[in-house]
């Protein structure tokens, strides 16, 4: 097997408090291969953002990586230095943000974001980055690109600027592409056509994706494969079409069934009782297990570790271990 | 119609968004208005769920806001149960306040947080004077029990509680002046699918057990197609169709219905293909003269751009588009 372009290894973040340390990932394992769009989905609170985060050194104090390792095309990435850090960011790592309003300085022109971003990372002069970021901007879907390009960030609509971030993010051609949470700001007719600029400008310059989005709907239609967090584990990651046509976490079919559709019939929602845990009170065990319809003694007492089953899927969850189904039944 | 519960003729409500006069005077402007909902008509009937969909800006608050007196229409009418809602008559509006209620999107702004859950859901009783004495106590008990809480809850604070539970204290507190008519703007988009699907499941519950009837305001289609049964979509203010959901979802008749059911991902993965979307919504303070859909429209004619669509008759309900007119003899000025 080739080596993945990103690689988490037993990543766990910490927040120090008051009242002990919160853990807001739990060795948290996964990999990203080139050109691959990899799908987080989760809900609030179950640590999509700040697995993004920790990858791009971009945690905000007190939170820290107490664990594990993030490798970038076999380099060592999570201990760099600040400075070091700082190249990787926007050169080989690009990110798309949430709020497109809140990811651009309003007091500066689109061309000079662009410029200065691409200057920071590539030896281009003045004259041959303006060429650039004209392209970029063409690229991702603005129209009259080049007269454009000297407005604010406030002359474009929520849409276009969100289109505006893309092309900030690939303008150094990054190797992978963070994007957290793109297009839930933006409504649904805008959200279908960012998701395809994002899509299909990344796989003509042969990035990686990693998107993050609380929207199934969003990795069915985008990612090749999907890994789905709760409470700061990873439950389940395999492709898309296995874990959403049958997904085996109990977490998972539960979240699937909830989710209306516009082609089902059925007179009620699947509903999984409870909510996702709190940090400070995560049971002991499978985080999942006061909710799970299918508990039984182990999953209280043990904590279930990603099971290979076949395919690229693996399911943390004790239904699936082989060797414990002789043992105890 | 005698089952329709409301009615709704000709809604509109403009919004005075001019710069201040001195502004005007110097910079030579014109007062500029928004139409946030324009000309809006359609019935709701006894018991069923009537659904609001649109993108940012398509009015469907405004309209939820006029609905429960909360805001006063520039023009049309309002008939709740036959009556047509008088906003200047204090009394007359107090009589009808009490038959509906509302629940809104974020439960963490619409509960206040310096009183007791067991206060908030007293208080319609209290003020419409329903009950009194310890009775109240026991209906708030009752409520809490209702929507899946405890009775013992009622002594907590709202923020003792999370998203989803304070959704079902809103809940509570809607149904404690015991109306008939419930009005839910974006009732689940504050919350998580798993949470979501906890109250939807508990909002059609409630509609069973107490004969309900909902207007349901949402930007999620799959949520409206799973809640109701009659849909009205809104761009730009104006009510583009309406339909019964099914035949929404299966044959929409007006584009732009049949842009938004392109647009929403499919979880199927049926491989369905999908006409790409292009455009934003403009902005409503100059919306596009004739149809405002027309410059998103695949099927633009000449005179889209300058007559605006009247709304005729479909299959299940109305739609307004000159491409159905078609063949029809065109009534208005050409």
């Amino acid at each position: 097997m080739p080596t993945p372009l990103l690689s988490v290894r037993d990543l766990v973040v910490e927040f120090p408090t008051r009242r002990g340390t919160l853990r807001a990932l739990d060795h948290v394992s996964f990999d990203i291969a080139e050109g691959e769009v990899l799908g987080m989905v989760g809900e609030s609170g179950a640590g999509k953002s700040l697995t993004g985060a920790a990858i791009i050194g971009l945690l905000e104090a007190p939170g820290r990586i107490a664990g594990g390792e993030v490798w970038l095309k076999g380099e060592r990435i999570d201990n760099l230095s600040p400075e070091k850090m700082r190249r990787v960011r926007g050169r080989r790592i690009g990110m798309v943000f949430q709020d497109p309003l809140t990811s651009l300085n309003p007091l500066y022109t689109v061309a000079e974001q662009l410029i200065e971003t691409i200057r920071t990372h590539l030896d281009l002069s003045e004259k041959d980055a303006r060429k650039r970021a004209v392209g970029l901007l063409d690229r991702v879907g603005i129209p009259a690109a080049a007269r454009r390009i000297d407005d604010y960030p406030h002359h474009f609509s929520g849409g276009m600027r969100q289109r505006v971030v893309i092309a900030l993010a690939l303008a150094a051609e990054p190797e992978l592409v963070i994007a957290d949470e793109p297009t839930t700001a933006l409504d649904v007719s805008v959200q279908a056509q960012i998701i395809d600029v994002l899509k299909e400008a990344c796989i003509e310059r042969g990035a990686s994706v990693m998107l993050i989005t609380h929207d199934m709907g969003v990795i069915a239609e985008t990612a090749d494969r999907v890994a789905v967090l709760y409470a700061g584990r990873m439950a389940e990651i395999g492709p898309v079409r296995d874990v959403i046509q049958a997904a085996e976490h109990p977490y998972t079919s539960g979240l699937m069934g909830a989710i209306p559709t516009l082609t089902q019939t059925a007179d009620r929602l699947t509903q999984i009782p409870g909510s996702m845990p709190r940090l400070n009170a995560i049971p002991q065990g499978c985080a999942f297990n006061p909710r799970c319809k299918h508990v039984f003694d182990r999953c209280r007492r043990d904590r279930p570790e990603l099971i290979a089953r076949g395919g690229g899927r693996h399911v943390a969850c004790w239904l699936f271990d082989g060797a414990m189904e002789k043992a105890d039944v | 119609m005698s089952d329709t519960l409301l009615s709704v003729h000709g809604l509109t409500r403009h919004f005075d968004v001019s710069k201040p006069w001195l502004n005007r005077v110097i910079e030579r402007d014109d007062r500029q208005f928004l139409t946030a909902s324009d000309d809006v008509s359609f019935d709701i009937r006894k018991g069923e769920t009537f659904a609001l969909v649109g993108e940012s800006g398509s009015g469907k608050s405004t309209i939820a806001k006029m609905i429960v007196g909360l805001l006063e229409p520039s023009a049309g009418e309002i008939r709740f149960d036959g009556k047509v809602m008088d906003f200047a008559s204090g009394a007359a509006m107090r009589a009808l306040r009490r038959r509906f209620q509302m629940i809104f999107q974020d439960p963490f702004a619409s509960l206040n947080p310096r009183w007791r859950v067991g206060d908030i859901i007293a208080e319609p009783i209290r003020t419409f004077g329903l009950m009194r004495g310890a009775e109240i106590g026991r209906e708030v008990g009752r409520l809490l029990d209702v929507v899946g809480l405890s009775a013992a809850d009622a002594a907590k604070f709202p923020h003792e509680f999370s998203g989803g539970q304070r959704q079902r204290i809103a809940i509570a507190r809607a149904l404690s002046s015991r109306p008939e008519f419930i009005v839910c703007d974006e009732p689940t988009s504050a919350l998580d699918v798993s949470v979501q699907a906890q109250i939807l499941n508990l909002m059609r519950d409630l509609q069973d057990e107490f004969g309900l009837t909902y207007l349901l305001i949402s930007h999620d289609l799959s949520v409206v197609r799973h809640m109701s049964n009659r849909i009205g979509v809104l761009y730009l203010g104006r009510l583009v169709e309406v339909a019964d959901a099914k035949r929404l979802f299966t044959d929409p008749q007006h584009p732009y219905t049949r842009m938004l059911l392109d647009a929403v991902p499919d979880l199927a993965l049926s491989g369905r293909r999908r006409t790409p979307v292009t455009g934003e919504v403009p902005n409503p303070i100059n919306p596009p003269p004739g149809c405002a859909f027309h410059p998103r429209c695949p099927h633009v004619m000449p005179e889209c751009r300058q007559i605006q669509p009247q709304s005729i008759p479909t299959a299940t309900g109305t739609a307004a588009c000159h491409l159905l007119g078609q063949g029809a003899p065109r009534a208005q000025q050409g």
